[in-house]
């Protein structure tokens, strides 16, 4: 399959990962409407090209991470290059 | 007297076209050597079309067709950007059934069903339906009853379909491993005797047979680029061979239709996963019905020529690639082993990927939007194909009427705002 640069394991297997995908910011549950809430269960940009998106590496580390990948080609890059704090924050979610 | 590409003399004009598919014109033809005449006719780009329905797959083709032969719509376009036939129409298992959870699946696909039976006739073209009888396998006590729960569905929609036991599915299909020591035991299986499989090149091309045919246009490598869209309507669509000028737009484009709807500035609850399927080498008749194991992730059924195709469930996460992988072929071949030890030497003739367009509820999106004329028929997941007639049927209705049809209503891109989901994941998900 596919090789995912985990920045704490280096690149593995895809099979180790799961897939979270596109993830968006929650809404505030105080002022949201139900529309808005919707939007956020449901839509997804389903770009075709590079996106930022998340995985679990379930069978590594256990943390979540953040990969850059071409949806057209799945081609995987390291995102943000070496930035470390951005996966710690991830990881908090 | 023009000669063709292969140095038989070509039929000059076509004053009998569509020609009528025979014996005696099979017979006629071997004798003559002539050229078939074309199965549909090509046509330059008009400037404008009442109807452009983007996607030449299945779905475009049978609403193009229903909106022609039903409806009296002719003046309709046809765009793909590849060959009529290239996504997932000519990609998937093609398996039929109507044995589905919710009663809203179960009337509709009941309904594509019953056309498909009757398909080769309606449209004078051998699309070689074959019904096989469909089994999906039970290996624990809580699959077994969830399918006593769709057989109650089904029966009550009056679709035929049964709980039976190891011993007659072991009678059905005995290349079956159906014994009690099996890595994952047989324990029942839910029957559905009209199920089948069809020809899936041949029903796209019939459809655009019988599209052209009644005067609709199909324009092949014609890849849509822009929706003209102002005040809240559709003007047109835009493509490197020109602009067309339209007040309805139909997107047909699976796993592409986000892609489609967002040059329209509507956005679609879908996301796309590639679905990878293989087939074998042609073996001895063995395997008449098509069975299906949710646990393992697999559905088999032998063509008619002998290869085994095998499907299973969407990959582990989304993408527009449409390549193989080997992890796939490899627990693809592990799984049909648990069910059929028998094969272990059997080759695998090749494999492929078709790209799925998922929704959250697994269930489609068909009808209206936002913008005024653009309509969609999508979301159709790993079930599309199967629903063709239907929805081609259910959209030519929509189209020519404004009104949503019955068998449709619930099928809405405004559910998800309503939060009136209709949950299909139980039967959509892998039970092909």
């Amino acid at each position: 399959m596919i090789l995912l640069p985990c920045p704490w394991c280096g690149p593995r297997d895809a099979s180790e990962f799961g897939h979270v995908g596109e993830t968006l910011p929650r809404p505030d549950p105080r002022t949201v409407t139900p529309a808005e809430w919707r939007n956020y269960l449901y839509l997804r940009a389903n770009t075709r090209g590079w996106v930022v998106e998340s995985w679990y590496h379930r069978m590594g580390c256990r943390k979540f991470i953040k990969v850059e990948r071409n949806t057209d080609t799945n081609e995987t890059r390291l995102f943000p290059a070496g930035n470390v704090a951005a996966h710690a924050a991830e990881g908090t979610r | 007297m023009p000669l063709s590409t292969n140095g038989h003399p070509r039929r000059r004009g076509h004053a009998a076209y569509p020609a009528r598919y025979s014996a005696a014109g099979l017979l006629r033809h071997g004798l003559s050597h002539r050229e078939w005449p074309p199965a549909w006719q090509r046509h330059p780009i008009k400037s404008s079309y009442d109807v452009v329905i983007v996607g030449g797959g299945v779905h475009g083709l049978a609403a193009a067709y229903y909106l022609a032969a039903n409806h009296g719509i002719t003046d309709v376009a046809v765009l793909d950007k590849g060959y009529i036939g290239a996504g997932g129409s000519g990609r998937n298992t093609a398996i039929l059934r109507s044995n589905y959870l919710t009663p809203e699946g179960v009337r509709f696909y009941d309904r594509s069903l019953k056309l498909y039976q009757r398909l080769a006739t309606d449209l004078d073209y051998n699309v070689m339906f074959s019904r096989r009888g469909h089994l999906t396998l039970a290996h624990s006590d809580a699959s077994l009853r969830t399918m006593r729960w769709r057989a109650e569905v089904n029966k009550a929609e009056d679709v035929e379909s049964e709980v039976i036991g190891p011993t007659e599915v072991k009678r059905l299909a005995p290349f079956l491993d159906v014994g009690k020591t099996a890595r994952y035991p047989i324990l029942g299986a839910l029957y559905h005797p009209p199920g089948g499989i069809i020809r899936h090149d041949a029903v796209v091309w019939g459809y655009a047979r019988g599209a052209s045919a009644r005067g609709v246009h199909i324009h092949q490598n014609v890849e849509v680029t822009g929706i003209d869209v102002a005040g809240g309507r559709v003007r047109g669509v835009s493509t490197p061979q020109g602009d067309i000028a339209t007040r309805v737009v139909l997107n047909a484009t699976a796993g592409w239709s986000t892609l489609v709807a967002d040059m329209a500035g509507v956005r679609l609850p879908v996301t796309t996963y590639p679905l990878q399927a293989a087939v074998t080498e042609p073996v001895k008749p063995f395997l008449s019905a098509v069975i299906v194991s949710g646990t393992l992730h697999v559905y088999v059924s032998q063509t008619d020529r002998g290869e085994l195709v095998f499907g299973a469930s969407v990959d582990p996460f989304t993408s527009y690639s449409m390549r193989g992988s080997l992890e796939f072929a490899e627990g693809l071949a592990g799984h049909v082993l648990h069910l059929m030890p028998a094969l272990a030497k059997v080759r695998l003739l090749r494999q492929w990927a078709g790209l799925c367009d998922m929704t959250p509820d697994f269930s489609p999106i068909m009808g209206a939007t936002s913008v005024d004329g653009f309509l969609v028929d999508v979301g159709w997941g790993t079930y599309g194909f199967k629903a063709g007639p239907v929805s081609g049927e259910a959209m030519a209705q929509y189209i020519a009427s404004g009104q949503p049809p019955g068998l449709i209503a619930a099928f809405g891109l405004d559910r998800f705002a309503a939060g009136a989901l209709v949950g299909e994941k139980g039967a959509a998900a892998v039970g092909h």
